[in-house]
């Protein structure tokens, strides 16, 4: 019964993509409605996993769809940190709609589910769960390059609608964007450190190739910031090419692997 | 209790009539201090309006010294100041308190500065038990409009505009740096609202060096030659033009390229030129914004229209804290009864227990405690729901009543003979 609980959490967050939407169209309130249905939909999330976790004898993620699980409560929770302020609402619009997604992919592949577990060491969990917290904290740092590019285009058309949808400043979602990133890359980091230490030079494959791939790019990004070489649009459109890696090009070399 | 407004304001009256009244923070504590012989007066003089608070407990002439102490500071013996005052009492006056506090009788919805102007006021003044309410509920209306509502948010002028397009982008304006091209006055104006922000201006670029070193003076910036604006581009983070050259003066041409150099650091170009100064050619350049004074007419209209939609819901929280107020102001019609009321249990209670002074004193002091809190408990008791539904009634019109029949059910009338 306890697996129920993923109902609650994915009509709460549906509720909030769409209040989210309503909000864009001008509709009064419906950006507090949003971020209530985050709130209780991250609530319901969370009784689910504290379940899977007290449920399951072994660790509850290890398989795709628990892992993809996990992940959507991470970047909801990353999401609430700002998500509660009303400039911030809208980065929901950006990221509601994929917690939906996922989540539902997660029910189907039977991620949410309390009796499955499996027994892979204190080391692998970390393993997972950085790496999990890493994609996280850059699929929210992707988001925000999102609503970056989209209120920028919105100021150079000279759209006076940007002062009614209260959006955040864009030196802030800039720079939000990147130090999100920045911790993303780091916890990343921790995880490929953590993985590194369970393998043997024989199981290297594509999926670690393309996680390489992306701690370069990102690392590069940085690095390119600090020097004061990369701002706003060009860092934005970067951040979205390392989620379209971290989104489409890492679970297609995970399974093929 | 009695509260009498009389004031004049923008609505009825033109600048010529309003300045004459008008008085400066100073001016309004001394009158005020001079109106409050034996009642409370607060005077609230803005740009747009000069009102007279007048409150007693007693009836009084007290709309009659208002009006007279407007005529006297008029000094309109031509009649034409008279008709243009508008007299308020009581739930109206407080009403008009809490509308002005929140900003909705400005000429702008939702102007920023009229919250703090009735706050100084208020403590400029001399307010009594009523008009410190009063006042206090007021500003605690004007905060709440601007907090859940967003009536106050957008700009209201182009300067605004301007300014608000700078934070949209820059976030805090603090430490930024504005390049002004031309000495133009929207621009000085334009110029002064960011510096008010935090911005600083750097330079004043203006084709005669005359102009634009006095600008610059003022500014606290430096004079440069309109040949310089290419190197002082590197630099800034806001350019305001205002010139009135028939051609741009900031061509994307001969700019462009050096704004590549910024690798997309935001940029924000203010035109308020007609014909314009900047190529809007220039919006192209990574990171580079340009928005003329049509796009700052229409932010300030968009916000306009914004701010009189919020007007709506600031509307019905301000008559929310005007009905607390009448509320309040009615439950003190019946608070003497109370007080008389629970006097007089309490009196009954002490004289009871003095009686029994004699049979009491040989218990241990202890249980003479808890037989002298038994007895404030059983008086409390009693009265709490006789008290809770006079002070609802005092909210209707039967207040008065209630408040009658509690003196003489409990013969309270006869206490006050002397």
């Amino acid at each position: 019964m306890a697996e129920l609980l993923v109902v609650p959490a994915l009509l709460a967050y549906g509720e909030a993509a769409v209040a989210y939407a309503g909000e864009l169209r001008g509709l009064a309130r419906a950006g507090r409605l949003g971020i209530w249905g985050v709130r209780v939909g991250w609530l319901a999330q969370t009784a689910l996993l504290a379940v899977q976790a007290l449920a399951g004898e072994g660790f509850p993620w290890a398989t795709w769809a628990g892992a993809l699980n996990l992940f959507v409560w991470l970047v909801v929770g990353v999401y609430l940190v700002w998500g509660c302020r009303p400039r911030y609402r809208l980065l929901g619009l950006a990221l509601m709609p994929l917690a939906v997604a996922l989540l539902l992919t997660a029910w189907a592949g039977g991620g949410t589910g309390v009796d499955v577990a499996t027994h892979p060491g204190v080391l692998l969990a970390a393993h997972a769960g950085l790496m999990l917290a890493g994609f996280a904290g850059l699929t929210v740092a992707g988001g925000m390059a999102a609503l970056y590019l989209w209120e920028e285009r919105r100021l150079k058309r000279r759209d006076a609608a940007v002062f009614r949808l209260r959006l955040p400043p864009l030196e802030a979602l800039d720079r939000l964007s990147s130090r999100v990133a920045l911790v993303g890359l780091v916890l990343l980091g921790g995880g490929v450190a953590v993985g590194l230490t369970t393998l043997e030079r024989r199981d290297l494959d594509a999926a670690m190739g393309v996680t390489f791939g992306i701690l370069v790019l990102y690392a590069s990004a940085a690095a390119l910031r600090r020097e004061g070489m990369l701002h706003g649009r060009r860092s934005a459109w970067l951040q979205l090419v390392g989620l379209l890696l971290v989104a489409i090009v890492l679970p297609i070399t995970h399974f093929a692997s | 209790m009695n509260i009498h407004l009389v004031g004049v304001s923008h609505h009825q009256a033109r600048i010529e009539l309003r300045e004459r009244v008008a008085v400066d923070l100073d001016g309004s504590a001394t009158l005020a201090r001079r109106l409050a012989d034996g009642c409370e007066a607060v005077v609230l003089s803005t740009c747009n309006r000069t009102e007279l608070y007048l409150a007693a407990d007693t009836e009084q002439p007290l709309e009659e010294r208002a009006v007279q102490t407007l005529l006297d500071l008029a000094g309109a013996e031509d009649g034409s100041m008279a008709p243009l005052l508008y007299r308020l009492a009581d739930e109206s006056a407080a009403l008009h308190l809490f509308r002005v506090a929140a900003g909705l009788d400005s000429l702008v919805p939702g102007e920023g500065e009229i919250l703090g102007q009735v706050r100084d006021a208020y403590e400029a003044g001399a307010p009594g038990p009523l008009l410190d309410r009063l006042f206090r509920m007021a500003l605690h209306a004007g905060r709440r409009a601007r907090v859940e509502t967003a009536i106050g948010e957008s700009p209201a002028s182009v300067p605004a505009a301007a300014a608000a397009l700078a934070q949209q982008v820059f976030e805090a304006l603090e430490g930024r740096r504005v390049l002004l091209v031309g000495a133009g006055r929207m621009s000085e104006l334009t110029a002064r609202n960011l510096r008010s922000r935090g911005a600083r201006v750097t330079a004043v670029a203006n084709r005669t060096s005359g102009h634009g070193r006095s600008l610059a003076a003022q500014l606290e910036s430096r004079a440069v030659g309109l040949d310089d604006i290419g190197d002082e581009l590197r630099e800034c983070d806001i350019v305001v033009s205002s010139t009135s050259a028939p051609g741009f003066v900031l061509d994307a041409d001969v700019l462009g390229p050096g704004l590549r150099s910024r690798h997309g650091r935001p940029l924000l170009f203010v035109d308020l030129a007609v014909p314009r100064d900047v190529d809007p050619r220039l919006a192209g350049v990574d990171g580079c914004f340009v928005y003329d004074i049509d796009d700052l007419e229409a932010v300030v209209q968009a916000s306009l229209v914004g701010r009189r939609a919020e007007a709506a819901r600031a509307e019905r929280i301000v008559a929310v804290e005007a009905e607390r107020f009448r509320e309040w102001q009615a439950s003190l019609a019946v608070v003497p009864a109370i007080a008389s009321l629970r006097a007089r249990a309490e009196a009954i209670r002490a004289a009871e227990l003095a009686k029994a002074e004699g049979r009491l004193e040989r218990l241990p002091e202890s249980e003479r405690r808890i037989i002298e809190a038994m007895t404030a408990q059983i008086v409390n008791k009693l009265l709490h729901l006789p008290t809770v539904r006079m002070k609802e009634a005092a909210v209707t019109t039967e207040g008065v009543v209630y408040a009658d029949v509690v003196r003489h059910l409990f013969g309270l009338e006869e206490e006050q003979q002397p």
